[in-house]
């Protein structure tokens, strides 16, 4: 510790260079917090996922529906502890630009199967008591302005209703918080029962059936009763963890990782250079005063090490910085919005660190070899 | 020209000793080259989907979609209507007299990518009896045309190399079907090439659907568009939006190439400031090891502009030279690779990454900004030294 002064004025000893450095590397720390902090995020969200949801959809494609008669035979499936339903609307408000991520459910039930999301109970009453009442995200209510006792109407590009129209009118019943979801939780929920009744065509077809299981640890034994119970039924049946369909949903879009990885990787293998090079041009300048401390006594090891610190102090000091600052932009508002309570992983903390020190002892390796071997008499004589 | 001269000299006197600074100018030549290549390569993602979208397109084709709809997947139009559309001014005419339009429905299959087995959604278009005619840039490649009336498609030539399960004689399960390939075709590198295709009337039927999604029309000639759409808004008992097929093609591509470009801009524009202190960083002690030579050219009466220039076209150089070999690597290593994505409305799209030259031509000007940038200060220094002092530290 008594030689942190030293390393400190060596550091600083060319005030531009060192902190152009810094900044350089703290902007690589930061592109990597940001970039692997989302990836990991994906992972970390995916993770949280309730393991005791179960979705069911139709084998074929989850846009097949199911007959509305498999609920009653899922929720006779041992260790079957809730079972809602989504019959996609897909509506949308005003204009076709606006789309409304609209369903169809058994609200009762739903509530029991999402228990981390909180709605009052009044709420679920009045859903009950009124046909064409809607629960809606409180989210999704802010946005445009909707108040409970609001008529809202939406239009669809799929669902005509018994009068031949495509415009559908339904009445704000009361909201609910799915905050502790995070995104892509459907905002939007009309009764299934006044849907199935009013839309003209496909009557008694659902797309999903979202089943709690009692207990976690049944839940694969549980998805194979499921699928085994319509096996060689008109519409067989896929039964997946919440968990793996939001990845085959993530997966829809491309190979978020690969592409996260690869610019990460081209980032800190510019950063070896950049430091390398500061350390090289900084070991260089010092010839003759790093000659002088060995003249002093110390030792070949410990020029070494105290090069060696120098370059660990930037790094690390830099890297910290940067992922900071990374840290700082998950918890704008903007993006808290997007991915639900969303915070730095401390796993990608960790490995920015890592990263830190082994770009620091590769880079500020070659440099303090040179340091280390350095010949006194040769040095002092500017050989 | 006594101030050109200059330039000119010390230019060509501070290249020669570029060697001696080698390290230190590799620094900026690989920082550049590192964010070239990231902007150069995730562009080109954009570039490709546009580029497969546009080419799918004709300006003398038009599509017919009830109307609100921003896609034909949330599209729906009875069989009256869709015989109404036929009747329409502008339309193409085969021998026969009979308008060359191919009414179409879509539905979605899952299926499995080769490379990673994720599950994603592709598209089974049905097609009119007329499609051959609309679309004349679709060729089988292998095996044969669907047969109307049972259960038999023709896949893409993109959907077949990168999807599971879709060679000749394979069967695609799907709700209600078992679909047989036949066939593969092209249709010259555009978006179909990723889907399905079988008869319209098997699909609908299987579906129970009883309805169409869109009328695709072959029109006259490329300017016969706007008498077919005021001839079909004029009619009553039609309401329907009609589109230049190229128009729509380029709208559904719109919302993800956007993306993919807001990514690009915001990863190479963090990455461009870390360079652009890279090479301050490099000029700066450039700058500094030219000290002594640079206080006795301006004693000697040389310039400070020619200082100045010097010092920026050395910046520019290690900038050009960092530009190119990142568009290079970008061009050596993405371009002409097949990545898919999901396509909004448009289900699963296979397309090839595109490093196009106007691409490598910015990131080229994006390395030159850098270099200008990082050269900017340090040559500013270099011209205001103060040459008693400089030479007196010598």
């Amino acid at each position: 510790m008594k030689y942190f002064g030293l390393v400190w004025a060596g550091l600083w000893r060319k005030k531009t260079r060192t902190v152009f450095t810094m900044i350089s590397i703290v902007i690589a720390f930061l592109l990597f917090g940001l970039l692997q902090g989302i990836n990991q995020g994906f992972s970390v969200a995916m993770s949280t996922l309730d393991v005791d949801r179960l979705y069911v959809s139709a084998r074929t494609s989850m846009t097949d529906g199911m007959p509305i008669s498999y609920l009653q035979r899922i929720r006779n499936v041992p260790g079957v502890r809730a079972v809602s339903l989504w019959a996609y609307f897909g509506g949308y408000y005003q204009n076709a630009r606006q789309p409304i991520p609209a369903f169809a459910t058994d609200a009762l039930e739903l509530f029991k199967v999402y228990k981390e999301i909180k709605i009052q109970p009044e709420y679920l009453d009045a859903m009950a008591r009124t046909r064409t009442g809607v629960l809606i995200s409180e989210a999704l209510a802010a946005q445009h302005g909707w108040k409970i006792g609001d008529r809202i109407p939406l239009g669809t590009s799929i669902w005509t209703n018994k009068s031949g129209s495509n415009a559908w009118e339904f009445d704000v019943v009361g909201t609910f918080d799915a905050s502790a979801y995070g995104m892509g939780f459907p905002s939007f929920y009309l009764n299934y029962s006044y849907f199935d009744e009013a839309r003209q065509f496909g009557t008694g077809q659902v797309h999903y059936y979202i089943v709690s299981v009692e207990d976690p640890k049944q839940a694969d034994r549980v998805s194979r009763d499921i699928d085994a119970l319509f096996t060689n039924a008109a519409v067989e049946t896929r039964t997946q963890t919440e968990f793996a369909l939001a990845q085959s949903q993530l997966k829809q879009l491309g190979d978020i990782n690969f592409i996260a990885n690869a610019i990460v990787g081209a980032v800190l293998f510019t950063l070896l250079f950049l430091t390398a090079n500061t350390m090289m041009q900084s070991v260089r300048e010092r010839t003759s005063e790093l000659a002088v401390l060995k003249t002093l006594g110390y030792s070949d090891t410990k020029v070494l090490v105290l090069v060696l610190t120098e370059s660990l102090l930037l790094c690390v000091f830099a890297a910290a910085l940067g992922i900071g600052l990374a840290a700082l932009v998950f918890e704008s508002p903007a993006l808290q919005k997007l991915f639900g309570n969303f915070s730095m992983p401390s796993l990608v903390a960790a490995m920015g660190a890592g990263i830190a020190v082994l770009v620091a002892l590769v880079s500020g390796l070659p440099p303090a070899w040179r340091a280390r071997q350095l010949n006194i008499v040769d040095a002092l004589a500017g050989r | 020209m006594k101030m050109f001269r200059q330039i000119g000299a010390v230019t060509a006197m501070n290249f020669r000793s570029l060697p001696q600074r080698v390290s230190t100018s590799l620094v900026v030549v690989i920082g550049i080259a590192g964010v070239v290549a990231v902007l150069v390569s995730v562009l080109a993602m954009s570039t490709g989907l546009i580029r497969t979208m546009q080419s799918t397109g004709r300006d003398d084709r038009a599509i017919v979609m009830r109307n609100g709809s921003i896609a034909e997947t949330s599209s729906a139009l009875d069989r009256n209507s869709a015989k109404l559309i036929l009747d329409a001014e502008g339309i193409k005419r085969d021998a026969d007299g009979n308008p060359i339009t191919s009414a179409e429905t879509m539905r979605i299959l899952s299926l499995r990518k080769k490379q990673d087995d994720a599950e994603i959604n592709v598209i089974l278009r049905g097609v009119g009896p007329k499609m051959l005619e609309v679309r004349p840039e679709l060729k089988i490649i292998e095996g044969r045309m669907f047969q109307p009336a049972v259960t038999e498609v023709i896949v893409g030539k993109a959907a077949h190399s990168q999807f599971k399960g879709l060679n000749v004689g394979d069967v695609v399960n799907s709700r209600g079907a078992n679909w047989t390939v036949v066939g593969v075709f092209e249709t010259g590198g555009d978006a179909h090439e990723s889907s399905l295709m079988t008869y319209a009337e098997t699909l609908i039927s299987i579906d129970q659907r009883g309805a169409f999604q869109s009328v695709t029309a072959l029109l006259e000639s490329p300017s016969a568009f706007q008498a077919f759409k005021d001839s079909l808004s004029a009619n009553p008992a039609l309401a329907v939006d009609v589109i230049r097929e190229r128009e729509y093609y380029q709208q559904q591509s719109k919302t993800m190439s956007t993306i993919i470009s807001v990514i690009a801009y915001v990863v190479g524009g963090i990455m461009a400031v870390g360079a652009v202190f890279a090479a301050l960083n490099t000029m700066y002690s450039a700058v500094s090891a030219r000290l002594q030579e640079i206080a006795t050219l301006r004693a000697l009466g040389f310039g400070s502009t020619a200082m100045v220039v010097s010092v920026l076209a050395e910046a520019l150089v290690l900038a050009l030279i960092g530009g190119v070999i990142g568009a290079l690597i970008a061009w050596l290593f993405f371009n002409g690779n097949t990545v898919s994505t999901s396509g909004g409305g448009m289900g699963q799209m296979v397309f090839e990454l595109a490093v196009s030259p106007p691409l490598m031509i910015l990131g080229v000007v994006w390395a030159c900004i850098i270099g200008v940038l990082g050269g900017l200060f340090p040559a500013m220094r270099a011209a205001r030294l103060p040459v008693a002092m400089a030479l007196r530290a010598v």
